[in-house]
């Protein structure tokens, strides 16, 4: 087997009294969808975080493509290939969905201080933000200002954006969030078409989804992970039935 | 289904009249390049006098609007670029300088220094706290040339000779002036229009649209404003040169707060972060201000509550009317307008005076009339859009 | 020493003037989200209500006491037809349209009062001096205005910390949600908190009459002063206006009164006065782009902003 994409070891974040993150220990493998689940409080957002760059971890390390970004910054490890989609949609309204990936494509392409040219009509942005946007299945959108895009489009967005910047792993926080059933299901064949192209880590509520997509699950609780394992192994896991899916084990 | 159809009607109507305003734009270029030529045709040398210092302040909204209108930088010290120019050309020619190719430059290049600290301190605060700042600092400049007691102080100074540009251009020939304003204004809109379009103009788009979402994709925002804000000082530092040399004086007066407001309402007026927007209002303001106060000495009570009903009412300035298809109304409003003042500049009855004053109030109800509409109109389509 | 305190004195009285003109301004501003430029113009209306009543009545005092309930009047005017639709706009909405209320109360008053301006005759008992100190006589009606300056900054305390509609304006700076989940008319509150903010201004431009002239325009400057002093301050704190208005006045007065006989060792008398009265004024400015450098959201910013 390959050297993990992202290796997170003995990783640990208090505040103030609380153990947000608890030595938690993680691999995620070139290519797969790895899925994070837990309860409420569980400690994903700040695990994220400390993912992102966003926040800096008590302890442990983070190896990303072997190297060592434990106290990178964020537009470091974005440069090297991270990317994430916002739980909260925060994309440039008053512009076209096109223009919004394209900006995500210009911020890795260099300096932007160039005066000159048209960036609108600039192949080497335009193309990479097309193709993600035709990735994520709004490439019959691309001209629509983006304020008068669906919910369900607006998370499709955030993801476009994330995907093109070609990043090599992808974070997903809750791109589900607040998905009627419908979109949550496009959603879901659109990762799983991405599955093999980028490594995922996908933090979600949605059990179906997480199931359905999951190559590996790792189940958080209270910054701990108690169990990582395949989907089947996951659901039959006993100390994960107590700890978390308790009732819902039965109907999934 | 529904939605896409309204989207799509979104953006048909903004795509269309985005061009549309662009050649009202040109043609306005085009006439103000003529204006010469009626100040011949009518023996009216006036009008060459208020047609220079309406381009010369067009240049002046331009540069604001980059920042402004693109950018989302309310700075409310603009007007000390101008006062920095003037008095850069003003104190050169005091003590002996008259070369354009020194004088010229270096007032731009001095107004961008001077944007550089301003950016630097107010650019690391937001919203309110920066329209603030930029005013102290923009008050400390005003103060500075308060204290230049060798140069005038609060009186002010005359420049004896303009600037010279080694026979290449005389600037005491007044419509060789006025072209080179208009030249000057017409490479300033270029330029801004370049920029604005540029990959760095995208960075100051975004930013202005959601700042923080530009900084966590990658963006060092704060570079990108900063340089926005020093090129637009130049620019309005340029506009400083050119205020100077048409009427031969400095003072203090000429970056008071309240040229720093006149240049914001000029911007807002014409339509912000549009090309040609800054051109429309600063040619609307400054004939208005010109036309009304000629009518009577009073004339900013009839132009403050304009102001205040334009801000109420009229979102988007006069480019948003020309955008919503107010086309036809606007034009309607315009040529009455010139007719009158037409009438005025053949005659010179005073009767135009109570007419204006009449006629103003029923222009505002139509305007009042419009904006109901309108938002009746867009009541109608986010509820279409939403079944 | 007896000048140094004299001067002191002086940017007291000018200070506490501020303090009166940036008070309401701070309320509206922490309460409403409201830039108001137009203070300035009430502050200017203020001194011109005070002139003209005081000619018809022929006393200071009667015509101050006429002056207040105008300003207040005028102040209700405006925020119910014009601002009231401006609270929910952008800060620069917000100044432009006030920007126009300046443009034309400018004019209003040109109209109304004449170019000239106009001198308010203060009664002879005002007149004189009082000696505040053994050996240091110092204007009675100068002092009269540190009195009521410090009255009025009592009476604010006062109002925002022990009453209920303080209580109400404390909440509202901080949480305006709140305010209204708990069954308050908004709308009467705003109002009220404007039309004691405009009485405030109005009662710093009529102290101020006498002592400057009443002109044209007399807003304008001071109310540049007063932005500066609430957002040194930080915007929507009383305590914070206090202090930075009493700062900024003692700043002044201060370089005003000494800077030029520091600068008329190298300067002639007349070039003097003129550089230190600017330099006086950048200070203010100075002091402003530092404290807006090191502390952005001002001095005491007020909880929850």
């Amino acid at each position: 087997m390959s050297e993990p994409v992202l290796k997170v070891a003995n990783l640990v974040k208090r505040f103030g009294g609380l153990t947000a993150t608890d030595n938690l220990s993680l691999d995620l493998r070139e290519g797969e969808i790895h899925a994070v689940i837990g309860p409420n409080g569980a400690g994903k957002t700040t695990m994220i975080g400390q993912l992102i760059g966003e926040l800096r971890p008590d302890a442990g390390s983070i190896h990303f493509m072997g190297r060592d970004i434990t106290s990178m910054p964020v537009h470091q490890r974005s440069a090297l290939g991270i990317a994430r989609s916002f739980q909260i949609t925060s994309i440039f309204p008053n512009f076209t969905a096109l223009d919004n990936v394209a900006f995500a494509v210009q911020a890795h392409d260099g300096h932007s201080f160039r005066f000159w040219a048209d960036a609108r009509k600039d192949q080497t942005l335009r193309l990479p933000a097309m193709a993600a946007l035709q990735q994520v299945g709004l490439g019959h959108r691309a001209d629509i200002t983006a304020s008068v895009l669906s919910h369900g489009e607006h998370r499709q967005l955030e993801i476009a954006m994330a995907l093109a910047t070609k990043p090599k792993l992808l974070l997903l926080d809750e791109p589900m969030a607040g998905m009627g059933p419908e979109d949550s299901a496009r959603m879901v064949t659109m990762l799983q078409k991405l599955k093999g192209s980028v490594t995922i880590l996908l933090i979600e509520h949605d059990m179906d989804a997480v199931f359905a997509l999951a190559d590996r699950i790792t189940v958080l609780v209270y910054g701990h992970s108690i169990a990582t394992g395949l989907p089947d192994d996951i659901r039959r896991n006993e100390q994960v039935r107590q700890a978390y899916l308790g009732d819902e084990a039965e109907a999934v | 289904m529904s939605q896409a159809s309204v989207s799509a009607t979104s953006e048909i109507t903004t795509a269309l009249p985005r061009n549309f305003t662009t050649l009202v734009g040109v043609i306005l270029m085009a006439l103000l390049g003529l204006v010469p030529v009626f100040a011949v045709i009518f023996d009216d040398p006036f009008l060459l006098t208020l047609f220079t210092r309406i381009v010369i302040m067009a240049i002046a909204a331009v540069s604001l609007n980059l920042i402004l209108g693109y950018g989302g930088l309310v700075s409310f010290g603009h007007a000390a670029y101008i006062g920095i120019g003037g008095y850069t050309i003003g104190i050169l020619a005091f003590h002996g300088v008259h070369a354009a190719w020194i004088q010229w430059p270096l007032a731009i290049i001095i107004s961008g220094i001077v944007a550089t600290l301003i950016g630097l301190l107010s650019l690391r605060t937001k919203g309110i706290f920066f329209i603030m700042i930029t005013l102290a600092l923009a008050q400390l400049v005003y103060y500075l040339g308060n204290g230049a007691f060798a140069y005038g102080g609060d009186d002010g100074l005359n420049i004896l000779k303009r600037s010279d540009f080694g026979g290449l251009i005389d600037l005491n020939h007044r419509p060789s002036f006025y072209y080179l304003c208009w030249a000057l204004l017409a490479a300033t809109i270029y330029f801004c229009h370049r920029v604005v379009n540029s990959r760095f103009g995208m960075v100051l788009q975004g930013a202005k649209s959601n700042d923080r979402r530009m900084a966590t994709i990658g963006f060092p925002v704060h570079r990108y404003r900063l340089t926005a804000f020093v090129i637009a000082g130049m620019i309005c530092g340029l506009a400083g040169v050119l205020t100077a040399t048409f009427s031969n004086f400095i003072s203090p007066a000429m970056m008071h707060w309240s040229r720093s407001g006149d240049l914001i309402v000029m911007v807002v007026l014409g339509g912000m972060g549009s090309l040609f927007g800054p051109l429309f209002g600063t040619v609307a303001f400054l004939l208005l201000e010109e036309i009304l106060s000629s009518w009577t000495e009073f004339w900013k009570i009839v132009f403050g509550p304009i102001l205040v009903l334009v801000v109420i009412f009229a979102r988007g300035g006069i480019d948003g009317a020309i955008l919503r298809g107010h086309t036809g109304k606007l034009m309607a409003g315009l040529g009455l307008f010139y007719i009158v003042y037409g009438i005025h500049l053949v005659y010179d009855r005073d009767w135009l005076v109570p007419a204006f004053i009449f006629a103003a109030p029923i222009g505002l109800l139509w305007l009042v009339l419009w904006w109901e509409k309108r938002r009746r109109g867009e009541a109608v389509t986010v509820g279409g859009g939403h079944e | 020493m007896i000048l140094l305190f004299e001067q002191f004195l002086n940017g007291l009285q000018i200070g506490l003037l501020l303090f009166l003109l940036a008070a309401g301004l701070t309320l509206v501003f922490g309460i409403m989200d409201l830039v108001n430029l137009a203070h300035g113009s009430l502050y200017m209306m203020g001194a011109y209500f005070a002139a003209v009543f005081t000619e018809w009545t022929g006393s200071f005092v009667l015509g101050a006491l006429l002056a207040l309930p105008a300003g207040a009047l005028l102040g209700i005017a405006v925020e119910v037809i014009t601002l009231r639709t401006l609270y929910t706009r952008d800060h620069l909405d917000q100044v432009l349209a006030t920007f126009g209320l300046i443009l034309f109360f400018n004019e209003l008053a040109r109209v109304m009062f004449g170019a000239g301006g106009m001198i308010i005759t203060m009664p002879s008992w005002l007149n004189g001096q009082i000696e505040v100190l053994p050996g240091l006589p110092y204007p009675s009606y100068r002092f009269l205005i540190i009195v009521v300056g410090l009255l009025c900054a009592v009476f604010l305390y006062i109002l925002v910390q022990r009453t209920r509609l303080g209580m109400l304006i404390r909440a509202g700076a901080s949480n305006r949600e709140m305010v209204g989940a708990l069954g308050i008319d908004i709308k009467l509150l705003f109002t009220l908190v404007f039309g004691l903010g405009s009485a405030l201004a109005a009662l710093a431009g009529l102290m101020a009459g006498p002592v400057t002239t009443v002109q044209i325009g007399m807003g304008d400057n001071i109310l540049i002063l007063a932005l500066v002093v609430i957002v040194i301050g930080g915007i929507g704190s009383l305590p914070g206006a206090f202090i930075a208005a009493i700062a900024i006045g003692i700043i002044d007065t201060m370089g005003r009164a000494f800077l030029p006989n520091i600068l008329g060792a190298f300067l002639t008398p007349s070039d003097a006065g003129t550089l230190s009265a600017a330099l006086s004024s950048m200070l203010i400015y100075i002091l402003m782009a530092s404290v807006l450098v090191l502390r952005p959201a001002g001095l005491f910013p007020a909880p929850g902003r």
